[in-house]
């Protein structure tokens, strides 16, 4: 567990993500050599081929937003920073302990972690979730399993009862309040990466 | 109502007045032997006297004697659990655990009183083959899986390192104790108090459920708690036999000890193998039931007791087999049965389940009423000092050690709530019984007696009050919504493609291995052709509609006195989810030939849920006419206020992709979506009269794309 800081110079940025993300030292190399691993081609950077190799990802349902999730806006490879950046919304939150410097409003803090969970489904980033994103992301998730009607069905009951301002699109905020009773915490942590 | 109480109690004291006087000695059995010289006609003894005239009315007892007190003793059980939930406020303070003990204090007494003898006792054969079984099916049967499967690590830390911790300190310090008190204590060896130990230390799974139920506490607290009495019936055992083995042999060594520790993960993995073994014959049975559904419920009963008996008899843990019976074979099983035969298996579960666990504490309580107690203060105080101290630091390092580990710690209030909640109840009593005689048996009788009346009447009695105090987090008892159960699906193939990205291999990995696994192989091994879709995503959201149609938000709960059932709720959560969990992780796998051939459209629609049919079949047309014809100049005040009315249907006004095919009928615009849950709207009801009768000539006449899978879940 080479968690000196002569180690961490090898890490681009080290220093500052750390202090941006909250990682210690130890996770951020671990990271670092995981993001080597998938560059295959030794680049420096991936490209969404080196994600699609990732055998279980591919078979993952929404395998492809979360590949999309890692790039930026128009941008077709991904640096160690932004790796790391993405990755950072998945550290356990942590309860009372500040750490000193700390940001005001970390990636791991449950708002970042919704607005992430949220940008899956927004994928044309207008801040709303419409009726076919909504669909869309249902057809990935379930497949052959459901006809079209069904599907629709689904998707109107979902935006029934999440819609609060009846737009017919799920905001940030309504898809927030849908989510008050689950743990996000629990379910969008990656306990190892604390 | 108050008053009602005791008259059911005074009907059944009086049953058991007529019964004590005529009882002749001993213990009426089961398996009692045949009953003595009947009178009966057939066989005359030419020398007995015949009776000189015919007699209009005779009695003859023992011809029915066995099974008579039998059900006298479960009718008693029965009525004195139905006078507790009569008995006003009493169930809000006094668990039904107590009271059944108190009942079975007071019948004992009587019969006492009236034999100046010992009542009859709860022979540990009748215990362990008879009255425990069902308690643990109905347990391992609704056992919430994905939960106990998340937290199993956790419960088998509690279960096999808490229950070792228990046992050596208290028997330790017991045989410190008995050092200390020479005098009245000296002859009691090491091995002795160890054995003590072992069987004291366990906690017992049916006064645990029986308290619990009473209290809702958050489901996590429940399953670790309810996870450890289950499970650590393994470590008890072993180590109970062990050191009874021990005290046979004439001396002990290392290897001996060595062996021993061998054992308990023998007899642990023993019983998981033969429980799997019946669990998956037995589903591989229910697939064939269906020419022959009103026995498929039977089988469930009958490999599961099968598979406690052969691990019983190969000295493994039976409780485990039986739980990993029940638990495997519930999938296939409820997939594989009708509605009726699943409901039918429940409810027997809970009937059996709460008879045992009645008859169970009134024995406890009948059974204390002895002459062979043997009382001594050190002994009996330092014992419920030490049971309380030993479960309590226990718990508090166990958990300390563990909560690095989990992502939901483990609170302090948590923690008391493990520690108080440690209740011992009739295992502890029946293992003491079974103990070899020795000078001090009848004190650890006595011991064991007070530990358990002690743990069921003060702890049972102030846990709700402790809980309330210290503000445990309670269950939520709301139905997840459809949008809650899809966003956390979503987030649990968000979680596991990161830790795909990440490598590294959580819990979400085994479990989507597993379900693969299940399958591509178990299931189409174990679950007949026609039944393979018969979960679908629809129940979810036809739950949801069918709940809401009936104006409730909970169904009611199928059976609701039985102290240790769950209201449904919960369990039909689990199942919900698990069925979105299955769907939404069969991703368009192309690997998986059986599932093109199943598709959705069996036609199993019956009358009831013809209206949910219109409802959505309206909701599409509505998007069609929404996309074809809406015009919102459309000077139709119906048709606006309809739409206003309808504020929580489908307001879609992008384009549907739903079929064109509707275009050609734009006559039948009206919307006319029934909304059960708006009745307050007459102007748009009076619409929809004609239009769904037009609706559904029209329906039927076009494709079958349109049948949604409408069983219900649950016909009550």
């Amino acid at each position: 567990m080479g968690s000196s800081s002569s180690s961490l110079n090898n890490v681009p940025d080290g220093q500052q993500l750390m202090q941006e993300t909250g990682f210690s030292a130890a996770h951020l190399l671990r990271l670092y050599e995981r993001f080597k691993f998938l560059d295959k081609d030794n680049r420096g950077h991936l490209r969404s081929e080196d994600f699609e190799a990732v055998p279980e990802l591919s078979e993952n349902p929404i395998g492809d937003r979360i590949v999309g999730a890692f790039f930026l806006p128009g941008q077709e490879t991904v640096d160690f920073s932004s790796f790391v950046r993405v990755l950072a919304h998945f550290r356990p939150t942590e309860k009372n302990r500040t750490r000193a410097g700390a940001q005001p409003d970390p990636a791991n803090s449950r708002n970042r972690k919704l607005k992430f969970a949220f940008r899956l489904y927004d994928q044309d980033r207008d801040g709303k979730i419409s009726r076919i994103e909504l669909l869309q992301v249902l057809r990935e998730m379930l497949g052959m399993q459901v006809t079209e009607e069904q599907l629709q069905s689904i998707a109107d009951r979902a935006i029934q009862e999440a819609d609060l301002d009846k737009d017919d699109a799920i905001s940030f905020d309504e898809f927030r309040k849908s989510l008050e009773k689950v743990n996000i915490d629990h379910k969008m942590s990656i306990r190892f990466l604390e | 109502m108050a008053a009602l109480w005791p008259v059911p109690l005074l009907i059944s004291q009086s049953l058991w007045a007529c019964l004590a006087l005529t009882l002749p000695d001993g213990y009426p059995e089961p398996h009692n032997g045949p009953p003595t010289a009947g009178f009966n006609y057939s066989h005359v003894d030419p020398s007995v006297d015949l009776p000189r005239a015919l007699r209009v009315f005779s009695l003859d007892y023992h011809h029915v004697q066995a099974p008579f007190e039998i059900v006298l003793w479960i009718m008693l059980a029965s009525l004195a659990k139905l006078g507790f939930h009569w008995s006003g406020r009493v169930p809000a303070i006094v668990p039904e655990s107590c009271v059944l003990i108190m009942v079975g204090l007071l019948v004992g007494g009587v019969i006492y009183g009236v034999r100046h003898s010992a009542p009859p006792t709860l022979s540990a054969d009748a215990f362990f083959l008879f009255l425990l079984p069902p308690i643990v099916l109905d347990a391992g049967y609704f056992l919430p899986g994905r939960l106990f499967f998340e937290n199993l690590g956790t419960i088998l830390w509690y279960a096999v390192l808490g229950t070792l911790w228990n046992v050596l300190g208290i028997g330790l310090s017991l045989y410190g104790v008995c050092l200390l008190a020479p005098s009245s204590l000296g002859d009691i060896s090491l091995l002795h108090c160890l054995l003590f130990g072992s069987l004291i230390a366990a906690v017992d799974p049916v006064a645990v459920l029986s308290v619990f139920q009473e209290m809702h506490v958050n489901e996590q607290l429940h399953i670790l708690v309810f996870g450890e009495s289950l499970l650590n019936d393994a470590v008890t055992v072993v180590l109970y036999k062990l050191f009874e083995s021990f005290l046979r042999l004439p001396s002990v060594t290392g290897l001996d000890v060595l062996v021993g520790g061998c054992r308990v993960v023998v007899v642990g993995l023993g019983g998981l193998f033969v429980g799997l073994f019946f669990g998956l014959v037995a589903a591989l049975t229910s697939r064939f039931t269906f020419r022959a559904q009103v026995i498929a419920p039977l089988f469930v009963f009958l490999y599961s007791y099968l598979s406690y008996l052969t691990s019983e008899m190969l000295h493994f843990s039976g409780i485990v087999a039986i739980v990993t019976c029940a638990v495997t074979m519930k999938q296939y099983v409820e997939a594989n049965v009708s509605e009726r035969s699943n409901t039918s298996i429940q409810y027997f579960l809970k009937m059996w389940s709460s008879v045992s666990e009645t008859l169970i504490f009134i024995f406890l309580g009948v059974s204390t009423i002895q002459d062979i107690h043997m009382w001594s203060w050190p002994f009996v105080c330092s014992t419920l000092l030490l049971c309380l101290v030993w479960r309590a630091t226990g718990v508090l390092l166990l958990t300390a050690v563990v909560n690095k580990l989990r992502r939901n710690a483990v609170t302090f209030r948590d923690q008391f709530i493990i520690a108080y909640g440690g209740l011992r109840g009739a295992i502890c009593f029946s293992l003491v019984f079974l103990i070899d005689d020795f000078p001090k048996k009848r004190l650890f009788i006595t011991t064991t007696i007070v530990v358990i009346l002690f743990t069921v009447f003060v702890q049972g009695m102030t846990i709700k009050p402790l809980v309330e105090l210290l503000d445990v987090k309670r269950k939520k008892r709301a139905l997840p919504t459809v949008s809650e159960e899809i966003h956390s699906r979503l987030l649990d193939h968000l979680l596991s493609g990161i830790e795909d990205v990440v490598g590294y291999w959580g819990q979400h990995y085994w479990k989507d291995r597993f379900e693969q696994f299940n399958k591509k192989y178990l299931r189409r091994f174990l679950i007949g052709e026609h039944h393979q879709t018969h979960s679908s995503i629809l129940r979810v959201y036809q739950e949801v509609e069918r709940r809401e149609q009936q104006g409730v938000e909970e169904t009611p709960p199928v059976v609701d006195a039985h102290s240790s059932s769950r209201p449904l709720l919960p369990e039909e959560m689990d199942s919900i989810r698990r069925i979105l969990s299955r769907n939404l992780q069969n991703f368009n796998n192309k690997q998986m030939p059986a599932y093109s051939r199943h598709t959705l459209h069996q036609d199993l629609t019956t009358d009831k849920t013809r209206k949910p049919l219109h409802r959505h079949q309206s909701l599409t047309e509505r998007c069609t006419y929404h996309t074809i014809t809406y015009c919102p100049q459309r000077a139709d005040g119906e048709f606006s206020k309809s739409c206003r009315g309808r504020a929580r249907l489908s307001r879609s006004h992008t384009v549907c992709s739903a079929s064109p095919r509707w275009s050609e009928r734009p006559d039948s615009l009206v919307p006319a979506a029934l909304n059960h849950t708006q009745p307050s709207y007459p102007g748009p009801a009076e619409e929809e009269q004609d239009s769904p009768q037009r609706r559904t000539q029209i329906e039927r006449a076009t494709k079958k794309q349109l049948s949604f899978i409408l069983e219900n879940e649950k016909p009550l």
